[in-house]
């Protein structure tokens, strides 16, 4: 069960379309920085596969620049 | 707690969040994540803002409290304070979070059979004043001693000094910051005769090149770390992270160094060589500013018990002093340093370049150290040399550890040898104190008594039958914790503690005082940069519990010195402040009135006409300056700063074949020194939950020691059991392992070793010889 998080960080300008890309995404959680080319992303999947996935989904997106990752939690299911 | 699956994952998901908005932050400073920080702030919130300083570490940032039915509920960084400008780090943003943990002290609790009983404030502060009164009678003053906190507000330590030196007449007062900048104090006075920094933080937007000596700023001091990261992206300046571990520091800096533990006063002694061999000395600055001096050498580590040490100066010349550095060329200093040659005529050359402006910053890495002292002089020639000292942009920065290091343990002095203004050993300033205190002056003794680890050996050795601690946690923070927990445990020594939380401290104590915590009453902090700043209450604090000084002050007249503590409950902290201000009068050390830092985000001393003096001892800062000269360093009476001749000595214990690692301890960005605060505040405890014991990859290798398992490390005092960490948060050097102490539950003080600098009596927790086994 990951949540990781992550800073996406978008091509000059585009960080409205990067937003716009990630909000598409159910298991995403955006927070854009006011004044930066920057997302705060948060990821939520069932399993590592399935964040992989998520992963590479992202990483497709034309208006990301770079993506790294902060944090990672693997809570286990109660 | 037990909680929902949903609800746990949406917490989670929260601190994801931070954690990753924290990262923004280092990297692009200023960031600004609004819905982020209002958030939680119910719609309708009628929150009414105060300001003050954050609790968490000597960088003094201006936060923000916001408060709604006598309740704080949201922190936000002060965008007026031009420490911080707005920004926060992890520990900052979330610190009002433990003031509601649920094992908040709010009443006294008196040891009666083994057991602690709930007893009214009244009462146990009675016990506290009968027991002092008592130990005093049958065993003298230096029975009872008290040892305060670089987190006492600067009303607090002054009013500890009052009661302890001026009332009682004993020096039996020192404090916690003993164990993380009195090198620093002791270098400064050494080499320029005032203590605490020349510049301030606004060194950083003029400085080309930042070269951080065993400072990893990036979790340490994370504001001023975003702040140089702002100037490098905006104007190249430089970062030079010069270390013995590769940290977040050093991935952040544009170059990494890696040095041999305690080699960094040779490397320090041979850039001052290059500086010399290739011309780049300011002569001129030395000429007129200058004077050389030598001291004793081979002066031990104070491991034994009643050590003793005085240095004795003798002045030398420029040419003795050259022909000292030809032992420390850069091709010498590389075969034991393991820095090449390449790397020290780089870092020489930088502050050699006359065209680049070079701030050092420094803390724990040169201030814990047996040669503490002395490395903070060197590091002081470095800079006079080349005469690159008290210029925007241009100076030497040790920065403090805890919120009032320099505020309140500096500047009042809850140091054994201190007094609010100068030192017990000087009769002037003992007949200051005496007049102010309004005490017959031969009632303050003129030795120092016990510092830190020579005050719990006293504990240790019955020779101290009564002590008082508040706001600090030594049972954990203290070296060779082996040697002195099961010294306070014994039957022969009164145990006061003061705190907020229980600790392991409070839990040897025969009464535990609840203490408000920093917001819940007024108070001054001062921070690393000369900076004072108030606050007003903010929040009442819970049941019983009450601010130390006002504990200090009911505890005075019950040992009847309440004449001389004639203040008022409800208005003491100003009261105080206004008594304090008279010891620091003048151009050189002037405190700001209240009423301006009432209004202000904080003004640095000396403050003078009306403005903060940014910058010591240069004459267009600086009206304090009387020479008629460009600089004027007024500590020293013939208004020069010293350059001394300091060698490089070995550490007091190696790895050998028994014990073949260095142990480094130190901390880790989420969490504030013994944790005691942090821990309780639940995002930053499950970010960073337990301490490790990280190696580096080949040493874990030979080893066949993976992540996670459980590892023994023993030194010749004691042993403490952690799980490994490989590649994670720090990389230390082959050879060494690295421990934070924050964790209460695995002691790593219990392994290190008490061998502190002679002149600051600093101890060195960053190098000591240890064997590891995989459990
Ligand atoms: S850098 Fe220090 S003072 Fe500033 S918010 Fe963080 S802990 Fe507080």
């Amino acid at each position: 069960m990951p949540i990781k998080s992550y800073l996406a960080h978008a091509f000059t300008g585009k960080k409205e379309e990067l937003l716009g890309a990630l909000q598409k995404i159910n298991q995403c959680e955006v927070v854009p920085a006011k004044n930066e080319d920057v997302i705060v992303l948060v990821t939520d999947t069932s399993n590592e596969i399935e964040e992989e996935t998520l992963k590479e989904r992202i990483e497709a997106i034309d208006s990301l620049k770079i993506l790294s990752l902060v944090s990672g939690f693997n809570p286990p299911q109660n | 707690m037990i909680k929902s699956d949903t609800n746990r994952r949406s917490f989670i998901k929260k601190m994801a969040m931070l954690s990753a908005m924290t990262a923004a932050a280092s990297m692009f400073p200023g960031i600004l994540f609004a819905t982020e920080q209002e958030k939680g702030i119910p719609k309708d919130a009628n929150l009414d803002w105060k300001k003050g300083p954050c609790r968490f570490c000597g960088v003094g940032c201006g936060v923000l409290v916001g408060t709604e039915n006598g309740k704080a509920v949201a922190v936000k960084g002060d965008p007026n304070c031009s420490v911080n400008k707005g920004l926060l780090c992890v520990k900052g943003y979330h610190q009002i979070m433990c003031i509601q943990s649920k094992d908040r002290l709010t009443h006294a609790l008196v040891k009666k059979n083994g057991r602690y009983e709930k007893t009214p404030l009244s009462e146990a502060l009675d016990l506290v004043a009968n027991k002092m009164k008592e130990t005093i009678q049958v065993h003298g003053k230096d029975a009872v001693a008290m040892y305060t906190s670089g987190q006492s507000t600067i009303p607090e330590g002054y009013v500890a000094s009052k009661l302890m030196k001026g009332a009682i007449g004993t020096n039996n007062l020192d404090c916690n910051a003993r164990l993380c900048m009195a090198s620093a104090v002791a270098g400064f006075l050494t080499t320029f005769g005032a203590d605490e920094p020349m510049g301030c933080y606004e060194d950083i937007d003029h400085a080309d090149y930042f070269i951080t000596w065993g400072n990893n700023m990036a979790e340490m001091h994370p504001v001023l770390f975003s702040r140089m990261l702002e100037q490098k992206t905006r104007r190249g300046a430089k970062i030079i992270d010069f270390a013995t571990r590769t940290t977040r520091s050093s991935t952040a800096s544009d170059r990494s160094i890696l040095f041999e533990p305690q080699t960094d006063l040779a490397i320090a002694n041979a850039i001052c060589y290059e500086i010399i061999k290739n011309g780049w000395v300011n002569k001129t600055f030395i000429e007129k500013h200058c004077n050389f001096s030598k001291g004793i050498t081979n002066m031990g580590y104070g491991l034994e018990d009643h050590y003793k040490f005085s240095d004795k100066p003798e002045k030398i010349d420029f040419e003795s002093y050259k022909e000292f550095l030809k032992d420390y060329s850069p091709e010498k200093v590389s075969k034991y340093s393991k820095v090449s040659v390449k790397d020290i005529k780089y870092l020489a050359a930088i502050y050699g370049d006359p065209n680049k402006k070079v701030v050092s910053y420094w803390c724990m890495g040169m201030n814990q150290h047996t040669r503490g002292t002395w490395m903070n002089n060197l590091l002081y020639n470095i800079h006079l040399l080349t005469g690159k000292i008290s210029q925007p942009g241009n100076g030497p920065f040790s920065l403090t550890g805890q919120p009032s290091a320099c505020g309140t343990a500096r500047e009042v002095g809850t140091f054994t040898h201190k007094l609010p203004k100068g030192v017990v050993t000087n009769e002037k300033h003992r007949r200051l104190a005496a007049k102010i205190w309004k005490v017959p002056y031969e009632q303050i003794p003129s030795k120092p008594t016990y510092h830190a680890t020579e005050m719990f050996r006293a504990v240790d050795r019955g020779d101290i039958k009564f002590i008082w601690t508040q706001a600090t946690n030594p049972l954990v923070s203290l070296p060779k914790t082996s040697r002195y927990r099961a010294g306070i445990e014994q039957e022969s020594c009164f145990v006061v503690v003061s705190d907020v939380f229980p600790r392991q401290t409070s839990d040897v104590a025969d009464v535990i005082l609840p203490a408000s915590w920093h917001i819940e009453k007024s108070g001054l902090y001062g921070n690393s940069e000369r900076r004072t700043q108030h606050w007003d209450k903010m929040v009442e604090a819970p049941g019983e519990a009450t601010p130390d000084a006002w504990m200090f002050i009911e505890v005075a007249k019950r040992l009847g010195f309440g004449e001389l503590f004639p203040y008022s409950k409800e208005n003491h902290v100003e009261e105080i402040y206004n008594e304090y201000r008279q010891f620091h009068e003048g151009a050189k050390h002037g405190m700001a009135p209240l009423e301006v830092l009432k209004k202000e985000s904080g003004a640095i001393w000396p403050y003078v006409n009306g403005k903060s003096t940014q910058w010591r001892f240069n004459a267009k800062y600086d009206p304090a300056c009387t020479n008629g000269e460009d600089f004027h360093f007024y500590g020293k009476p013939d208004g020069k700063a010293v350059i001394w001749q300091r060698p490089f000595e070995e550490a007091p214990e190696k790895p050998n074949k028994e014990y073949p690692f260095w142990l480094n301890t130190g901390r880790v960005i989420e969490h504030w020194h013994t944790g005691s605060m942090t821990r309780r505040i639940p995002v930053l405890h499950q970010a960073m939950p337990n301490a490790y014991v990280e190696f580096h990859p080949d040493d874990a290798k030979a080893l066949g020691i993976r992540n996670g398992e459980n590892i023994k490390v023993s030194s010749r005092r004691g042993s403490c059991v952690l799980p490994a960490s490989i590649n994670e948060r720090g990389l230390p050097t082959k050879g060494q392992i690295f421990v934070p102490f924050f964790d209460e539950n695995m002691l790593i003080n219990d392994v290190t070793l008490d061998a502190f600098c002679p002149i600051s009596k600093e101890p060195d927790y960053k190098k000591c010889a240890v064997k590891v086994e995989k459990v």
